[in-house]
């Protein structure tokens, strides 16, 4: 079953009375639970694209339908309430709250997006620390992690709301290749338990390898998708 | 909620450095606040103590235009017995008033067989005025503390510049309101000490004194003195007071009394009123120094946590959701501030009050300071520091609401 499709999606930056077309009329689907990777050198459009899956912003033309839902038509704060109820998000630099600990940064999409009461707010973020391998670094905040344990945190907080989506952009790009290697192994091992659906933009050649369905975008342009030796397929 | 407090203290303690010192800012304001008024407050409300019990009283009723013409001590504008009646009848059904007084108030010459002066003086009813006035005896400084028939109260300065002391014999000399001259001779009781405002340095006989001297067939009433039970409610009295006296009107249609509030009759109402504006400026400042302080700290939280925001806002953060951390946050920074600063204050204040520093405020010498500061002003002190803090958080935190997640995320 498709839960991402895009027909002609397009997408114009306006600046400075210069417009630049990021994404040229791309079409594409991607099936409930897939493992896609969107490869290309920097400015090809893939960032741009995982915004408009994303919600984070609007396509300016085409038609992109993320769970059923129109992303086009999403108001801000109705974006806002469907990011929270469908998409994780995975960031290349982490991201998390410095100010709040592993388990509270894990915790935080659940107080303050999707206001889950704490009797079983406990237990979900405990699951998904456990799932990370996170849960004796519970108490300890982001400066004091390593790359590949804030990672994992991000990952356990992608993953908290159970959302459809996990959108990552660059999410080896600052890691080792041992530490990205297994935070990849970690993100196929939950989709293969949670089948959750996992979308990332990268040129990093390791993700590329680990992708199960692989778009290449150059200038804008889809030029190759299909199977990349997974499950998924384009 | 308790949560994004969390977060929000979190966030604060984050830099503690620039958190502290805008902290010890409001705190700093807060307890100048708080001590000014504390201390304008006890410096205020002692020296209106003093010039309503010693001789002015809370309220005055006067024939209507007295007031106008008190300058002359006009006779022919007093209270016709008749008038009087009519408004002892109405003071006495109002259980806010403590006590009343009524005057014969006049000019006259004060002479002490060898010198001639003028002098202003008051008849009184010693009982009734006491009761109104109660530090009138206490100014007494030398002699008895009475008013008796024969006998006069003479403020001090004249007594010195006259040269008369306690039992002394002297004749006071006064003009009727039909021309009519006529003297008596009074024995000088006491020596009065002076207070500041009018009347202040007035004289003191007895009510009949006061009539046998004006050759009057039933005492004329200059001005009614009043007390009343609750000071706080003076103006709800008078207001209850001037409903009551309105409807008397004379044959013109006109009405025939005026009341008035120690506020018309001392010219201390004046500084009064520049106390408490020193206090309105003092308290703008503080809202300046809470104003520009957490907006500043705010500002930069926001532009330090762009990224931050982004994230959440990616996330899944509500808009005002992130308003409403923003808004927290300026709102702990207030309340911590304004609590610390109350918490000081108290003890400030009550240091100051167990000191007992003394002051002089003109002729009065060696009055104690006594600064206090009640619950209510504080309270009204802390909500205006945290009502601050919430608007100047209001900028930064809906510009942390409105930012554009994408933009944000890419915020290096």
């Amino acid at each position: 079953m498709e839960l991402i499709t895009g027909q002609d999606v397009s997408k114009v930056y306006h600046n400075g009375g210069v417009s630049t077309e990021a994404l040229k009329g791309v079409s594409f689907s991607i099936e409930e639970g897939a493992f896609v990777s969107f490869v290309g050198p920097s400015g090809s459009g893939k960032t741009t694209l995982l915004n408009l899956i994303g919600c984070l912003d609007k396509p300016s033309g085409g038609r992109l339908l993320v769970a059923g839902t129109d992303v086009a038509g999403l108001g801000r704060t109705d974006a806002a309430i469907f990011r929270g109820s469908h998409i994780g998000f995975i960031f290349q630099s982490f991201n998390l709250i410095p100010v709040l600990t592993a388990y509270e940064n894990v915790e935080y999409p659940l107080i303050v997006v999707q206001n889950v009461p704490a009797s079983t707010r406990r237990k979900q973020v405990m699951e998904l620390l456990a799932a990370v391998g996170m849960s004796d670094q519970q108490a300890k905040r982001p400066d004091q992690l390593s790359g590949g344990q804030k990672q994992r945190v991000a990952i356990a907080r992608a993953l908290v709301t159970h959302p459809k989506l996990v959108l990552a952009d660059e999410p080896t790009a600052n890691l080792d290749h041992d530490t990205a290697m297994a935070i990849l192994r970690l993100m196929k091992k939950i989709r293969d338990e949670r089948d959750t659906t996992f979308v990332f933009s990268t040129h990093d050649h390791r993700i590329i390898g680990e992708a199960e369905v692989l778009y290449r975008l150059e200038d804008g342009v889809l030029k190759t998708n299909g199977a990349n030796g997974g499950r998924g397929n384009g | 909620m308790g949560n994004l407090i969390k977060i929000a203290g979190r966030n604060l303690f984050r830099y503690k450095r620039r958190t502290l010192l805008t902290l010890s800012l409001i705190v700093i304001g807060v307890l100048f606040v708080t001590g000014f008024m504390a201390v304008t407050g006890s410096f205020k409300g002692m020296m209106i103590g003093q010039i309503t019990d010693s001789f002015v009283g809370h309220m005055q009723i006067h024939r209507k235009g007295y007031l106008a013409a008190i300058d002359t001590l006009p006779l022919t504008m007093n209270l016709k017995p008749q008038a009087v009646k009519k408004v002892e009848a109405v003071l006495k059904e109002m259980p806010e008033i403590e006590a009343y007084t009524k005057r014969i108030k006049f000019g006259g010459m004060f002479s002490n067989f060898t010198e001639t002066t003028n002098i202003r003086l008051n008849g009184v009813d010693p009982e009734m005025e006491v009761k109104t006035v109660p530090l009138l005896l206490p100014r007494i400084i030398e002699g008895e503390k009475a008013i008796k028939k024969g006998e006069i109260l003479v403020p001090e300065l004249l007594a010195k510049g006259m040269k008369v002391k306690v039992g002394d014999m002297v004749v006071v000399i006064a003009t009727n309101k039909d021309g009519s001259v006529n003297g008596k001779q009074l024995k000088v009781a006491g020596i009065m000490e002076s207070a500041t405002g009018p009347g202040g340095r007035d004289g003191y006989v007895h009510m009949d004194d006061a009539v046998d001297i004006l050759r009057m067939d039933e005492p004329e009433i200059s001005e009614i003195a009043i007390r009343i039970q609750d000071f706080n409610r003076l103006h709800d009295v008078f207001g209850k007071l001037e409903a009551a006296l309105s409807g008397e009107m004379n044959k013109q249609g006109k009405p025939v009394f005026e009341v008035h509030t120690w506020e018309k009759l001392s010219p201390f109402y004046t500084i009064a009123s520049m106390i408490d504006m020193m206090t309105l400026f003092v308290k703008i400042m503080l809202v300046a120094i809470v104003l520009i302080s957490i907006m500043n700290v705010m500002i930069m939280a926001v532009y330090e946590r762009v990224r931050e925001i982004g994230t959440i806002a990616a996330i899944g953060t509500l808009p005002r959701k992130i308003l409403a951390m923003f808004l927290i946050e300026g709102l702990l920074m207030g309340a911590i501030g304004a609590v610390i600063g109350s918490i000081l204050s108290g003890v400030t204040i009550y240091a100051l009050h167990a000191a007992q520093i003394s002051f002089d405020f003109g002729r009065q010498t060696g009055l104690i300071l006594a600064p206090t500061v009640d619950l209510v002003a504080l309270a009204t002190i802390s909500g205006i520091v945290i009502g601050v803090s919430i608007l100047a958080s209001f900028q930064p935190a809906l510009k942390a609401a409105r930012m554009d997640p994408i933009e944000a995320l890419g915020h290096v």
